[in-house]
């Protein structure tokens, strides 16, 4: 019985790795035509051009940092505050646990939703304000993506983060309340740099959730392929241009380099995780 | 429990009886797909036969003409030279109704918009950006235009909208030509894109100022106010289904793959194009049975001639009798192995 299971185990892990082999294989056998034509040159190539068949991958890779980092940089306070409030002041009672299946709730609700929502509630208030500073009120655009995708990763981070504050040994908590610190010397000077790997980790999840995130991204950002000027301008993301072209894209270099923006994505992806994992590595207890 | 058992074997049996007869399956456009839905539900009662259309866009239809999974394709563009001879054998376009793409626009307190070539090409290339500009004042006499900044909208997915729009941009605008040219997805020289008809019409709606093409139905569904344009010949005209149907009365070719953007009929709406069924010439290339091309060639017949009737009440513009005429020659033109379908 032991052996079995242990095979089993065993096998689902390779078959992981057959899978993503797959995924990767295939990804670059599809964007094959793409690298022979454009290259290297074809990561900082700044022209969408499906008309001309000139295509460069810039103005998506930049869409997608801007809106993903910027995303999470709105969304940390709020999810650091969320965490302490359940990690660490309220870690029981009704208010605690409505609040902690609410975050978990964000979580569950589909990303067209949340694009739907953004797109009806969230873009006329972008466009009064636009319209207050005077720039052309689009409402959609890199900060109202950035808006929404910050919202739809608070959860990640704040689930995990509340976990981990939960591990802090209590022992070195009580001897911080034994030497007189305050609650929030405590948090400051015990907690945060006991959790600081727990708190990073939450945060790449965050961040991988929000390079890939597709349908809400697509509803509010205006799909504009060309480099954004300003936080208020339209722009597209990687995983939103292959949504919205994919479907007629009939030429085969045309397919082949939205297959590369996935490959790329991916790329990003792998990219990420690595620093995200190396940077957790070093700051762990 | 073996009631249950034998009870649901029954059922299954029964389906599997009721699928017995011919069932067609086709792919493409989304444009007509209200159109074709109404359709083939109807043919299902008269006849029969079931037809299950996926609305996966035009290029997937081709795609699935190209790898025969499919028993007909549908496409709102027709296929160009150099892209047949991709094709593993020579395929035909049936045309089915006339599709129109609109000016729609949101300007407070403004109805009766008129645009001529000019000035629709130069707001969407960028060149025009306000809305009391001159050039939109001198031809819209009498009607108080506000000073707005313009907004474009357009389709971010690539869609067979687009292709007609720009088939006509780049017929009235060399600019226009050189710069962004024709084709299901373009690189926009201004403005922010909305995903599919209901993404741009939604932008449209929201914001003063803004302007966008959708597809006639779209226009008229959600009642918004669309701009009148000055066709070839110089009169203003809206897109109303019979401006529609009147652009398609010009000389056509025998294969019906004719680009009916800026029709020189006197009172024809300029921003018309046919959808069309594909289907290769010779069915056997299709890898179809010869009952199935048989149905098919029956089933297209049906939709070009009775079938008509359904497309004014859903916003589509008929098919002229002189185009009927076009599509009742290719229908007889189709073969089976070489031989002639009957």
């Amino acid at each position: 019985m032991d052996k079995g299971v242990k095979r089993i185990l065993k096998l689902t892990g390779y078959l992981f790795l057959i899978l993503l082999a797959g995924i990767v294989i295939t990804l670059v056998y599809g964007s094959a035509a793409s690298i022979r034509k454009f290259g290297l040159g074809f990561i900082w190539g700044k022209e969408w051009n499906p008309v001309s068949g000139h295509f460069g991958a810039l103005p998506f890779i930049v869409g997608t940092l801007i809106t993903s980092f910027l995303a999470l940089l709105i969304s940390f306070p709020f999810s650091m505050a969320i965490s302490l409030f359940l990690g660490e002041y309220f870690k029981k009672g009704l208010i605690a646990k409505i609040i902690e299946s609410a975050t978990d709730l964000l979580a569950g609700i589909p990303s067209v939703v949340y694009g739907f929502w953004g797109l009806m509630v969230f873009v006329p208030v972008m466009r009064k304000i636009e319209m207050k500073f005077g720039i052309l009120p689009y409402g959609v655009g890199i900060l109202t993506a950035s808006l929404i995708l910050s919202i739809m990763i608070i959860p990640y981070t704040s689930s995990l983060v509340t976990e981990v504050l939960k591990l802090v040994p209590s022992d070195l908590k009580e001897a911080a309340y034994g030497l007189g610190a305050t609650r929030f010397e405590v948090i400051k000077k015990v907690i945060l740099p006991y959790t600081k790997s727990g708190i990073l980790a939450g945060l790449f999840l965050a961040l991988g959730r929000a390079l890939g995130e597709t349908m809400a991204v697509t509803m509010v950002i205006g799909n504009r392929n060309a480099i954004p000027h300003s936080l208020f301008a339209p722009g597209n993301t990687m995983a939103s241009v292959i949504a919205n072209e994919f479907t007629e894209a009939t030429e085969n270099l045309y397919l082949s380099s939205l297959i590369e923006i996935g490959l790329l994505l991916f790329v990003i992806t792998v990219i990420v995780n690595y620093i995200g994992n190396k940077i957790i590595k070093r700051y762990s207890v | 429990m073996k009631k249950i058992l034998v009870l649901a074997f029954l059922c299954l049996f029964s389906i599997g009886l009721m699928a017995k007869g011919i069932e067609l399956l086709g792919a493409g456009a989304t444009f007509p797909y209200p159109l074709y839905s109404k359709m083939f539900s109807e043919y299902y009662r008269i006849t029969g036969v079931k037809v299950n259309y996926q609305s996966i866009g035009s290029g997937g239809g081709l795609r699935q003409v190209k790898n025969k999974t499919v028993d007909f394709g549908a496409s709102d563009a027709f296929v160009s030279d150099e892209k047949l001879k991709d094709f593993p054998a020579p395929i035909v376009h049936i045309p089915t109704v006339l599709g129109s793409v609109v000016i729609v626009y949101n300007l407070p307190g403004v109805k009766g918009l008129k645009l001529t070539p000019d000035v629709l090409s130069g707001i969407f290339l960028g060149r025009i950006t306000k809305w009391n500009d001159e050039r939109i004042q001198k031809i819209n006499k009498g009607i108080k235009l506000p000073n707005l900044g313009i907004m474009v909208a357009h389709r971010a997915d690539g869609s067979g909208t687009t292709f007609i729009f720009s088939d006509y941009m780049s017929k009235i605008s060399t600019e226009w030509k050189e710069k962004v040219g024709r084709g299901k997805s373009l690189k926009w020289p201004c403005g922010m894109g909305g995903k599919g008809n209901e993404g741009v019409a939604g932008v449209v709606k929201q914001i003063p100022g803004a302007i966008g093409y959708v597809e006639f139905a779209y226009a008229k569904q959600n009642r918004m106010n669309v701009a009148a344009l000055q066709n070839k010949a110089g009169n203003f005209v809206l897109p109303t289904l019979e401006n529609v149907s009147k652009a398609a009365d010009v000389d056509l070719p025998d294969d019906m793959r004719v680009s009916l953007t800026n029709s020189s009929a006197p009172q024809g709406y300029p921003i018309v194009g046919f959808t069309y069924i594909i289907l290769y010439k010779d069915l056997k290339d299709g890898n179809l049975s010869y009952e199935h091309a048989k149905a098919v060639k029956k089933l297209v017949w049906w939709m070009t001639h009775e079938g008509q009737k359904y497309a004014k009440p859903l916003d589509y513009a008929p098919l002229s009798e002189s185009a009927k005429k076009r599509v009742e020659k290719i229908l007889n033109s189709l073969t089976y192995d070489g031989k002639p379908l009957n």
